[in-house]
């Protein structure tokens, strides 16, 4: 028994560490890659915003609010998945 | 009402909302019967102001884990709207959307920065520090690398980021209420750091928690109704988030006509004349402006100790992570709206074809108007005729970039009630950021430094006296210092996060992320960390040439990969830490189980 919760244990936070790593690349292409390259995203138009201009002021933003949402939503499957949820 | 405050918040914040509500018509009317402006301003303060002490008092507690932590009954959803007020400080509040109309691309950096931030905070830091059970941010790391000397370095990282960010937060309400109730500044900010003590003295994070709710509720009011109103008012539509784009694209051809980027010939103290586009990134050395301002703020977001201690108060782990989602909801609400007051105020100062408009007008006119007069007096804008001609030029009119948020109204016709509503909001950001701040380092004093450290053997009684002894003696500390004036708001501020980043970040981080980190490689990276960015900056501060154009704003790129290095190559050079501790790390990412630290720890 101690065996097998232990081997759940494991794959619990190997699953939490990829989950988190898929979420910080995301989150390090949009509050960097994206920024960075903003001159070149200017040429091209969003809504009427020039496009670099939009993710500086409010489509990184969004994005951030739902990488959020989502990475807790998958998390919570995977807690409840390996059983070692409160 | 039935059961326990806690059961019936929606009630209770419901009411509040209503009664908030009823008092800004109320306000309103009372301007339609003739009140003057003063008179609404003062209203809204007092009226604000006891609310939230009112909340305090009632707070009050005598219970260990209610001072430290609220008792770890807060639920998501509130601790959110907790976090964002604690969060949102006087200086995202007044001076965002005036950084965003003075500095164009390099200062969106901070727009991006302090929302991504929680990113950070959410995969890294929140969840674990919940599990982990403790009551301050030292606790944490005093307990994961156990021994005093650990928890020392801790305790003296936080004492120094937020004691310069809570200056700069006292400075505000000083500045608000010295305007808003017409006595000098050097009273104010005694006023305004007696208004913070109440909310926290009698209840502590308890206290806090409830008036930091009430507090967001108060300052995204007052931000998101003027902007609306205004934009309602000059036909920038109903909700100009979305649509604001041809505004974006108008202001780069009026930035052509208009000759924005023309150096004033004259200059004046603590005011500006606009020289740099909205929106014209360069590449290169821009983008590096960017990315380092971006990257210091956000690994600061996730070392600031008045931050991370909100996640201490959620009933669980899983109600931890919730509550960062939620902040950062909360949070999203006013930084995307920054950037829109920026623009839209901007293309109504600056379009010919706007009735607003001021550049391109004679100077006798722009002279005569009501605003421009209100806060000439006041010495935050001038108008001057450097070429003589008669018109204002771009480069003529100067102002200070708080104005932005401030002036809105009063640029819009908007009635003086807005601007009542808008003081009140700003005071309630710069004191519920204060609030938490003061209760960060008050608890990281009396509980790491003083219960921890210097008498383990003392009671409850003795410990929660002491907590409230350093409080309030800190405040009057912060008050003394921000009445000096030191530096600007905005780069108090950006200090805090640099301290915090280069000091906290990696041994916070590689506590829970790398079980081999031990405590040599954890104080060798929290010294070695702090030390090389606050050298840093004393240098540049002293007319040392920048590195790779970091400035003060930024030192924290100094820091953590000096930090993060140390913090390897010692904890590499040393024994790993023990079986005992190794365990303890692996407990601390479950989120089920029992916390590491119990409650009388």
């Amino acid at each position: 028994m101690s065996d097998e919760n232990a081997q759940s244990e494991q794959r619990h936070w190997e699953k939490t560490r990829t989950l988190t790593i898929i979420v910080l690349v995301v989150w390090f292409i949009f509050a960097f890659i994206v920024p960075w390259n903003a001159k070149a995203l200017n040429e091209l138009s969003f809504m009427g915003f020039p496009l670099g201009y939009y993710f500086c002021v409010q489509g990184s933003l969004v994005i951030f609010v739902a990488l959020i949402w989502i990475q807790n939503w998958r998390q919570d499957q995977i807690d409840n998945e390996l059983g070692v949820k409160e | 009402m039935q059961g326990k405050f806690t059961d019936n918040l929606g009630k209770v914040y419901g009411i509040y909302t209503l009664g908030f509500l009823g008092f800004f018509a109320l306000m309103a009317i009372f301007e339609q019967l003739g009140a003057g402006a003063r008179l609404i301003g003062i209203m809204f303060l007092l009226f604000t102001i006891a609310i939230y002490a009112l909340i305090g008092w009632l707070s009050r507690t005598t219970q260990v884990e209610e001072y430290y932590v609220a008792g770890r009954e807060v639920p998501a959803l509130y601790n959110g709207m907790a976090t964002a007020a604690d969060w949102m400080s006087g200086a995202s509040f007044v001076a965002l959307a005036g950084g965003i109309y003075f500095g164009g691309y390099p200062y969106l950096g901070f727009v991006v920065g302090w929302t991504g931030g929680y990113v950070l905070v959410n995969s890294l830091m929140a969840p674990y520090l919940r599990k982990f059970g403790c009551y301050t941010v030292p606790d944490f790391i005093g307990t994961r690398y156990g021994g005093n000397t650990a928890r020392f370095c801790a305790v003296v990282i936080l004492v120094v980021a937020s004691f310069t960010y809570v200056t700069a937060q006292i400075n505000a309400t000083g500045t608000i209420a010295s305007r808003a109730l017409g006595i000098p500044f050097e009273v104010g900010v005694w006023f305004g750091i007696a208004g913070i003590l109440v909310c926290s003295m009698l209840g502590g994070m308890r206290g806090v928690t409830w008036t930091q709710v009430a507090q967001y509720i108060v300052l995204i009011i007052a931000y998101l109704v003027p902007v609306i109103w205004m934009s309602n008012v000059q036909g920038f539509g109903l909700i100009p988030h979305f649509g604001y784009g041809d505004a974006v694209q108008r202001i780069a051809e009026l930035e052509t006509t208009l000759g924005v980027g023309t150096a004033p010939t004259e200059k004046f103290a603590g005011l500006n004349a606009l020289t740099t586009l909205h929106n014209s990134p360069q590449g290169g050395y821009d983008s590096w402006r960017f990315f380092t301002l971006a990257l210091c703020m956000m690994a600061g977001t996730a070392s600031l100790p008045h931050i991370l201690m909100r996640y201490f108060t959620t009933p669980s782990v899983r109600s931890a992570r919730k509550s960062v989602a939620w902040s950062l909801l909360f949070i999203f609400l006013l930084y995307f709206t920054a950037p829109v007051l920026a623009t839209l105020t901007k293309l109504q100062l600056l379009d010919p074809q706007l009735a607003t408009s001021v550049i391109g007008k004679s100077i006798a006119d722009v002279n005569n108007l009501a605003w421009i007069k209100n806060w000439v007096a006041v010495d935050m804008l001038k108008v001057v005729d450097s070429n003589g001609d008669g018109i204002l030029q771009i480069n003529e009119f100067f102002m200070r970039s708080d104005i932005v948020v401030l002036a809105t109204p009063e640029i819009a016709g908007l009635p003086y009630v807005i601007s009542g509503l808008v003081a009140a909001g700003g005071m309630a950001a710069a004191m519920s950021t204060a609030d938490g701040l003061l209760l960060a380092i008050a608890n990281a004093l009396s509980h790491d430094l003083y219960y921890k450290i210097i008498d383990p053997k003392a009671d409850t009684k003795k410990r929660l006296m002491a907590a409230r002894i350093l409080l309030v003696f800190i405040g009057v500390a912060g008050a003394l210092v921000a009445s000096l004036k030191l530096t600007g708001i905005l780069g108090a501020v950006a200090w805090a996060f640099c301290f915090a980043c280069s000091g906290l970040f990696f041994p916070l981080v590689l506590g829970v992320w790398w079980k081999r980190a031990n405590r040599q490689g954890a104080i060798a990276g929290m010294v070695l960390g702090f030390l090389s960015g606050a050298l840093y900056l004393i240098y540049i501060q002293n007319g040392g040439t920048q590195i790779a154009g970091l400035d003060g704003l930024r030192f924290g790129i100094i820091g953590m990969p000096v930090s993060l290095i140390a913090m390897v190559v010692v904890s590499l050079m040393t024994p790993e830490p023990s079986k005992e501790i190794q365990d303890m790390v692996d407990q601390t990412r479950l989120p089920g189980g029992k916390t590491i630290l119990d409650s009388a720890h």
